[in-house]
């Protein structure tokens, strides 16, 4: 019973505690959690500890679904450990996106660069953006223009699949190539 | 003629008292997030009694004696008497009979006092007392807001511990994290600061973008950390207390691994510019002004500061493999490999002493953790799991805490730099990583 009414108790907090952050959530700013006192002054002048409304330019990098046909369709290219080297199905992937983007000036791609979980996490934000260079570089050798291209490794933050051997490294070791929404104004191709 | 004891325990008490009323605490929630288990220990741990604390008025607060107890043997140094093993129940050293503690095979007695002060504050005081020879080995007194008052018991386990093993104690210290739920590619990131027995954890930013490498300004109130809120990497500094935060570093590419100077004025921090190769800079929060460190086409990262702050060490794979390099911050410096054993060293973290180097280090197809003695180049591995990270020394250099994950769930664990006593923090949901030892709060 005793170990029931604190349950209660806890839940109770737990409430008080989630509506006092989706309040704080409703908030615009980028603004930090508020301070541990929770004193309600505190709260209401801290603001929500919220990072996803922080959205200065997000609409320049708003997502498209970007082209579909053929092997356009497929957005990711994988490697293996510790190598950045594109090869296999990616080379032909690669080729087709590279091959678009020559064509449509004014499309633009953000490749964002991923690891598996093994090592440390900033040396892996490292080779995740040397994977996202590779495919950088293998599309404007093949015609795509350096404004059209942006990269951003996210190392292992960013799992594609959850699981700790081979299989799921695998499928997290990759570069994906994101297609960008035109810029407000911009003439449609 | 008092004992040497004596006499160190009359300085102490004419020092006076140490007021934490200018620290700023939780006063409500003290909740522990974070689950303590002790993993291994000392094979013979200092046997203590921790006699329950007198409340003068009996306010059925915190239990002190608890959170001391809780303190010493999570260290893994100390095994603490029963309380139903208990000859007697003093409260102060005046009413210790030694020998009939000494009977109960404790070498070391505590007793204490918790009392209301006139304007709400409130006051802990107690005796460490040695069985053997009767002395009175400490004595001192802590006020604060009754908010303070876990805080308050922790600064008597740094007493107790620094008394009894010759090192203070960072007990009374905090940590910061970050917490991953969710499954892929749907996370939510959390960054947390808490006490570093895990109580008293608060969320100080929460986001859907990966929130990485907290670190902590020197004088712990502000966080450095890693945000992709914008979808690109960016630098930013938030005062723990009132949440106020600024972006400092959103260059092209990467923006990664900040670590705060030992004088609080800089940041070290790893750019990768628009050409994707990332490099060591210092960025001084001042001026804004950016000094490139390093210039090499190989991936430099992970710096951290010497504790003199003229030197910097970090990883690098410029040899083929990652190592660990230490490099002078005047212009011209050229670096210096520091690790030569195996095919991946990196995430170099340095004692406060500057004795010390922890690592992650690849150990028969394991990433552990491991601390290479600087003079010598002695290197231990002191983790034993599979996929073990980011060590982050306390404050003292006794103990690191890392992440490790060795189930499903990430964890951390502390484990001290002797290897011989560890435990395990483990997130009551999700995943708890990238731990980061704040500093000792005055």
């Amino acid at each position: 019973m005793a170990e029931k009414r604190s349950m209660q108790r806890v839940l109770v907090v737990l409430l008080v505690a989630a509506s006092l952050s989706l309040a704080a959530c409703a908030s615009k700013k980028p603004k930090a959690a508020p301070p541990v006192s929770g004193e309600a002054t505190n709260a209401a002048s801290g603001g929500a500890g919220d990072a996803n409304a922080a959205g200065a330019g997000a609409n320049a990098d708003s997502e498209a679904a970007g082209p579909q046909a053929g092997l356009l369709a497929t957005r990711v290219v994988y490697f293996d450990f510790d190598s950045s080297e594109i090869k296999g199905a990616g080379t032909d992937v690669v080729a087709a996106h590279a091959k678009y983007l020559a064509s449509h000036a004014a499309i633009r791609v953000r490749l964002e660069g991923h690891t598996d979980e093994r090592g440390s996490r900033e040396y892996n934000i490292g080779l995740g953006e040397r994977r996202a260079q590779a495919v950088r570089r293998a599309l404007l050798l093949q015609g795509a223009i350096d404004a059209q291209i942006s990269t951003v490794s996210y190392g292992e933050e960013r799992p594609a699949v959850s699981g700790h051997d081979e299989a799921a490294w695998a499928k997290n070791r990759r570069v994906e190539i994101v297609y960008l929404a035109l810029p407000t104004g911009a003439a449609k191709q | 003629m008092p004992s040497p004891a004596t006499a160190s325990a009359l300085r102490a008490l004419r020092r006076g008292c140490i007021s934490f009323a200018s620290l700023w605490l939780a006063a409500a929630s003290a909740h522990a997030a974070l689950e303590i288990e002790v993993t291994s220990g000392v094979r013979d741990p200092v046997p203590i009694a921790i006699v329950p604390f007198t409340h003068v008025p009996a306010d059925g607060g915190l239990d002190v004696a608890e959170v001391i107890q809780h303190d010493l043997e999570g260290s893994g140094r100390f095994k603490a008497l029963p309380r139903e093993r208990m000859p007697a129940t003093p409260t102060r050293a005046e009413e210790v009979t030694a020998g009939a503690w000494k009977g109960a095979g404790s070498d070391y007695v505590v007793v204490g006092r918790v009392s209301a002060l006139e304007g709400g504050n409130v006051a802990v005081e107690f005796d460490l007392i040695n069985t053997l020879t009767g002395a009175r080995l400490a004595t001192q007194r802590f006020s604060g807001a009754p908010g303070a008052l876990r805080n308050a018991a922790h600064r008597v386990s740094d007493v107790i511990y620094q008394k009894i093993l010759g090192v203070r104690g960072a007990f009374a210290t905090r940590i910061a994290y970050v917490g991953v739920d969710g499954a892929p590619p749907t996370q939510t990131y959390r960054l947390f600061v808490a006490d570093a027995d895990g109580a008293n954890q608060q969320r100080i930013l929460e986001s859907r973008f990966p929130l990485m490498s907290p670190s902590w300004s020197p004088d712990g109130q502000w966080l450095a950390y890693v945000s992709f809120e914008t979808k690109h990497s960016a630098i930013y500094v938030q005062l723990v207390r009132t949440g106020e935060r600024r972006q400092v570093s959103a260059r092209a590419g990467v923006n990664g691994a900040p670590e705060w100077s030992p004088d609080g004025k800089k940041l070290a921090l790893t750019l990768g510019g628009s050409g994707g190769n990332p490099d060591i800079f210092v960025l001084d929060l001042g001026s804004q002004a950016l000094t490139r460190i390093t210039d090499d086409p190989a991936i430099d990262t992970e710096p951290v500061w010497a504790p003199d702050g003229r030197s910097l060490y970090f990883t690098s794979d410029r040899a083929g493999s990652p190592q660990i390099y230490q490099i002078g911050i005047q212009s011209g410096a050229r670096p210096k490999r520091i690790t030569f054993g195996g095919t991946y060293n990196a995430r170099p973290r340095v004692s406060a002493d500057g004795t010390l180097l922890a690592m992650v280090t690849l150990d028969s197809g394991n990433y552990r953790i491991a601390v290479q003695e600087l003079a010598t180049s002695t290197v231990r591995v002191l983790s034993h799991g599979h996929l073990d990270e980011s060590p982050s020394f306390a404050p003292n250099g006794a103990t690191l805490i890392y992440a490790e994950r060795d189930s499903s769930r990430g964890s951390l664990g502390t484990v001290s730099t002797d290897g011989l006593t560890g435990l395990r923090l483990k997130a009551s949901e999700g995943e708890a990583r990238e731990p980061a030892w704040g500093p000792f709060i005055p």
